[in-house]
């Protein structure tokens, strides 16, 4: 049966199939994201005080401009899908190329973010937290790590968005066939949504 | 893909959900400064419900999708609502 179906024009594909795999891996993220905050929950219901003083430690403006500019890259990957559906290749790939440059950017600001904290002596197993105590210590490696994992999913994101563009150049992913940028956009859009919590949970403690 | 037709948004619908994003953004900002005592972070995390359902509902097209992925993720936020529940009933009896 292989000799005969070898080299036929059909190719089987289950973009539905696919897609819902991609949802299934989302749910395994957010139940991941999830434990993480509910163990923030709980330390800032322990530690309200210590919170609230590391919250205020945290850069506003950074924090915002970040969010800012990773809703913008959500929405030209959303926009990267509509113009693939509408076969308009060159729109896409300037979309990508956008949300490309954002997630370097993001990183590039968390680099400087981080640096000046831990500049400052804030970093897991300094003295400075040591003197500030048990609840400065949580939020400090809650922000190390919450952070760091969501940072590593951007990370991720860029490598797949340089395969994605790679194929779209080699119109491996067209008009008719566009399940991988779908479900990266979708992957990203995931990276975004835990933005959405992360930032007023650490930079907007009142 | 083949047999059904796919829903394609317009870019102007996405810039609408992206500037509904930015005002929210924005009055999370603004709320901070806000003397609501313990609302403030109820306030905040409500703001950020919101925007997750904005971008669930159109940028991950919960809306025009089979209604099968709608229906988990209520079901997975429901599961991680409860659980966040019987911790705090546990920590708050101790």
């Amino acid at each position: 049966m292989e000799k005969h179906e070898e080299h036929t024009a059909h190719v089987h594909r289950d973009d539905e199939g696919d897609k819902l795999g991609m949802w299934l891996f989302i749910f395994t993220e957010l139940l991941l994201f999830g434990m993480l905050f509910l163990m923030y929950a709980v330390y800032r219901h322990k530690n309200p005080e210590a919170f609230l003083l590391g919250g205020e430690e945290l850069d506003v403006f950074i924090g915002t401009f970040n969010t800012v500019i990773l809703l913008i890259s959500s929405a030209t990957v959303a926009m990267s899908i509509t113009a693939i559906q509408r076969g308009n290749k060159k729109q896409a790939l300037v979309l990508l190329g956008i949300t490309l440059f954002i997630a370097v950017l993001f990183l590039v600001n968390k680099y400087f973010e981080w640096g000046a904290k831990i500049e400052y002596g804030f970093y897991p197993g300094s003295d400075l937290l040591h003197e500030l105590g048990h609840g400065t210590t949580l939020f400090f490696g809650l922000y190390y790590i919450m952070s760091g994992i969501h940072a590593l999913h951007i990370l991720i994101g860029i490598g797949l968005f340089i395969y994605v563009v790679w194929q779209i150049r080699r119109d491996k992913i067209h008009s008719t066939d566009y399940v991988w940028l779908e479900n990266t956009g979708l992957y990203w859009h995931l990276v975004d949504l835990i933005w959405i919590f992360l930032f007023p949970l650490f930079y907007l403690i009142h | 893909m083949s047999e059904e037709k796919h829903h394609i948004s317009s870019y102007k619908s996405h810039l609408f959900v992206l500037l509904a994003l930015f005002v929210l953004t924005g009055a999370s900002v603004a709320v901070t400064s806000l003397e609501m005592g313990p609302f403030n972070t109820l306030v905040a995390m409500l703001i950020a419900g919101g925007k997750a359902a904005i971008v669930l509902i159109w940028f991950m097209h919960l809306k025009f999708d089979n209604k099968l992925y709608a229906i988990f993720t209520t079901f997975v936020l429901v599961i991680f609502l409860l659980v966040l529940y019987v911790t705090f009933f546990d920590y708050s009896y101790r």
